[in-house]
C-alpha cells in the first residue's frame, strides 16, 4: 500500500496558505458590515494580488479626441458600444464589454484604451461606474 | 387454452442525467443494469442549446473570432486558432512565422492548464479531494503565466486573423522559464500522487477499457485515442503553426509503463505525459522564436475590407487538449459575416467511446469513466432540433384518441 499524497499533505501543514485572503482573512458576518467598517476606518481590507502589467481591464475613453467614426462599433464582438447620434460620441457598457481590446486597435485617434481596473462587479449593470462615456 | 408468455425483464433500467451531481455538464446516460453491473449503456447528448453558430453568422469575421474563443471556457484558443486557420486559407493570408510560434506557445500553455484541470476533476470523481486541490493549486501557476502573457486568465484574445495580437518579448522569457521549472517539479509530484497511489491504481486499472480495435472502429481523438495505443495527433499528422519545426512525438502510455491497456489509468498517464511534453515544446519554441512581424495585415479595417472580398470554403484544424477541433467556414464575396460556420468540438468524436468503456463496469465507476474522456459537453452541443410533425409528449387528448382508435381496431377485428 503506497500513499504518496500523505507525505505531501504533512508537508503542507507547515506551509502558508496558497490563496490570498481577499477581502479579509476571515469571512465577516456581513460583507456590507465589513465595508461600512472600512469606510469608518475601523477595519482594513486585505488588498487583492497585484495584477500583471498588461492586464486587460475596464475600458477608458477620451471623449474629446473621439471623432465619431463608428469603427469601434463595427468590430465590437459583444455589441457593448452605443453611438449617440446627437453628440456623435460613444458610450461603452462595461457590463457587456468582454475586454478583448479590439476597439483600441481599430481606433484611428487612440482614444480608447484598457486600464488595469478589474473589480467591476455591481448589482446594477447600468450603474454609473459601469458606463463609460 | 392459450398460454401467455411473459418476457421476464433482464434487469433494471436506470437513467443518470441530464443534470446530475456526478456530471459536470448536461448529458443523459440510460443504462441496463444487473445488480451493480452495467449490461448495456447508451447516452443522449444535445441537452444544452447554444446557438453559437447562428450568432457567428451574424457577425463579421473579427467579431466571430472572439465568439469562437468563447465556445469553450477551458480550451478557448483552440477554437480561435481553428477558426482563424479556416479564414486565412479562404482569404489566402500568409501568417508570419513569429505569429505561428506565439500561437503554438499559447496553445501548449493552455494544454498544460487543461490537463491539470482534468487531473483535478478526475481525482475529485474518485473521492481523492486532496489530489484535486493539489492539481488545481499547481494549475494556478500556468493561469498566472497566461495572464502575464496575454492579459487574461481564461480568454486570451491573442489570435487575430493573420497572426497574433501580442508579442512575447525577451524580457518575459525568464518568467516563462521559471514556470516551466515549476512544472517540471510539479510533474514529478503529480506523477507520484496519481500513478503510485494504491487507491488510484485500484480504481482506475482495468476500469473503463477501450481496446485498440474498439478505438479504431469508433475513431476517438486526442488523449482518449492515444491512451488506447492509437498514434494520432493533428500536431504531427497535419502539422500546422510551428509544430513542423520541432521535435514532437505521439504520447502513448507505453512510453512510461511499456504496455497499453486502454483503461482510465492509461488515460491519466497519457495526459500527464502530455503536460511534460508541452513543457518541452514551449522551451523549444522559445529558443527558436524567429524575428518578424506579428500580423500579416496590421490594420483591422484593412483586414475587414479584405475579408469582405474573400470567397470560398475551408476547414481549420487544431489539436485541442481533448483532441482534434475542426471549424468549417464558408465566406461569400460582399458579405462581412461568414455564410456558414460549423464547429466540431473534440468531445463529439470521443462520445461514442463511452459505450464500450461503460459496459461491464459498475455503477460507481460511471463518474470516473464519464470524466476519463474529458468531455466538454456544452462545447459539443449545438442545436436540438424539434420537428413540429413528430410529437414526443402525449397529452391527455392524444392518449384518449389513441385509446379510442385501439377500441375501434379491436371491434373491427371482432366483427370480421
Amino acid at each position: 500500500m503506497r500513499f504518496p499524497m500523505v507525505q505531501e499533505l504533512l508537508g503542507q501543514l507547515f506551509q502558508k496558505p496558497n490563496t490570498n485572503p481577499f477581502p479579509a482573512a476571515q469571512l465577516p458576518p456581513t460583507v456590507t458590515g465589513l465595508l461600512e467598517k472600512v469606510g469608518r476606518g475601523e477595519a482594513a481590507l486585505n488588498p487583492p494580488v497585484p495584477v500583471p502589467a498588461k492586464l486587460r481591464g475596464k475600458m477608458t475613453y477620451v471623449r474629446e479626441t473621439c471623432i465619431g467614426c463608428k469603427l469601434c462599433l463595427k468590430v465590437c464582438p459583444a455589441h457593448a458600444i452605443d453611438f449617440i447620434e446627437g453628440t456623435k460620441k460613444i458610450r461603452i457598457f462595461v457590463g457587456q464589454c468582454i475586454q478583448c481590446g479590439q476597439c483600441t486597435e481599430i481606433c484611428p485617434k487612440q482614444c480608447l484604451a484598457l486600464s488595469d481596473e478589474f473589480l467591476n462587479a455591481s448589482h446594477d449593470r447600468y450603474a454609473d461606474e459601469l458606463v463609460v462615456d | 387454452m392459450k398460454t401467455i408468455e411473459v418476457k421476464k425483464p433482464s434487469g433494471y433500467a436506470t437513467q443518470i442525467g441530464p443534470a446530475h451531481p456526478a456530471l459536470k455538464e448536461p448529458v443523459m446516460f440510460s443504462l441496463d443494469i444487473e445488480g451493480e453491473r452495467i449490461k448495456k449503456a447508451d447516452f443522449v447528448p444535445g441537452m444544452a442549446h447554444r446557438g453559437v453558430e447562428w450568432m457567428g453568422m451574424r457577425r463579421n469575421c473579427i467579431q466571430t473570432m472572439y465568439l469562437a474563443e468563447r465556445i469553450c471556457g477551458i480550451c478557448g484558443i483552440t477554437h480561435s486558432i481553428s477558426f482563424s486557420r479556416a479564414v486565412e486559407q479562404i482569404a489566402q493570408i500568409q501568417v508570419p512565422n513569429r505569429a505561428h510560434y506565439i500561437r503554438s506557445i499559447v496553445g501548449e500553455l493552455e494544454r498544460i492548464h487543461s490537463h491539470l484541470l482534468w487531473a483535478g476533476v478526475a481525482a475529485h470523481e474518485l473521492g481523492f479531494d486532496s489530489a484535486f486541490y493539489l492539481a488545481w493549486r499547481v494549475r494556478e501557476n500556468v493561469m498566472d503565466l497566461l495572464e502575464y502573457l496575454t492579459g487574461n486568465r481564461v480568454h486570451y484574445a491573442m489570435i487575430q486573423i493573420g497572426g497574433v495580437r501580442r508579442d512575447i518579448v525577451p524580457d518575459q522569457f525568464p518568467r516563462i522559464e521559471e514556470s516551466m521549472k515549476f512544472f517540471e517539479d510539479a510533474y514529478a509530484k503529480l506523477a507520484a500522487v496519481f500513478l503510485d497511489d494504491t487507491t488510484v491504481q485500484m480504481r482506475c486499472r482495468d476500469c473503463g477499457v477501450l481496446t485498440y480495435d474498439e478505438a479504431r472502429e469508433l475513431c476517438p481523438v486526442g488523449p482518449t485515442a492515444r491512451a488506447s495505443g492509437i498514434k494520432k495527433d493533428v500536431r504531427i499528422d497535419h502539422s500546422y503553426a510551428a509544430y513542423g519545426d520541432i521535435e514532437i512525438q505521439y504520447q502513448t502510455p507505453d512510453l512510461l509503463t511499456g504496455e497499453v491497456r486502454g483503461d482510465v489509468y492509461d488515460r491519466i498517464i497519457t495526459r500527464l505525459l502530455e503536460v511534460k511534453q508541452s513543457i518541452g515544446i514551449v522551451r523549444q519554441l522559445l529558443a527558436m522564436l524567429p524575428d518578424g512581424p506579428l500580423l500579416a495585415i496590421p490594420k483591422p479595417a484593412v483586414l475587414l475590407a479584405k475579408l469582405k472580398g474573400a470567397a470560398g470554403e475551408a476547414v481549420g484544424r487544431h489539436e485541442a487538449p481533448r483532441g482534434e477541433v475542426m471549424h468549417y467556414v464558408r465566406l461569400e464575396a460582399g458579405k462581412d459575416e461568414p455564410a456558414a460556420w460549423k464547429v466540431k468540438a473534440s468531445s463529439y468524436s470521443n462520445y461514442m467511446a463511452w459505450i464500450p468503456m461503460m459496459e461491464g463496469e459498475q455503477i460507481a465507476d460511471i463518474p470516473i469513466i464519464a470524466a476519463s474522456i474529458d468531455p466538454c459537453i456544452s462545447c459539443t452541443d449545438r442545436v436540438a432540433l424539434v420537428r413540429p410533425d413528430s410529437r414526443q409528449i402525449l397529452t391527455k387528448e392524444d392518449l384518449h384518441r389513441l385509446s379510442v382508435e385501439k377500441t375501434r381496431r379491436i371491434q373491427a377485428a371482432l366483427a370480421k
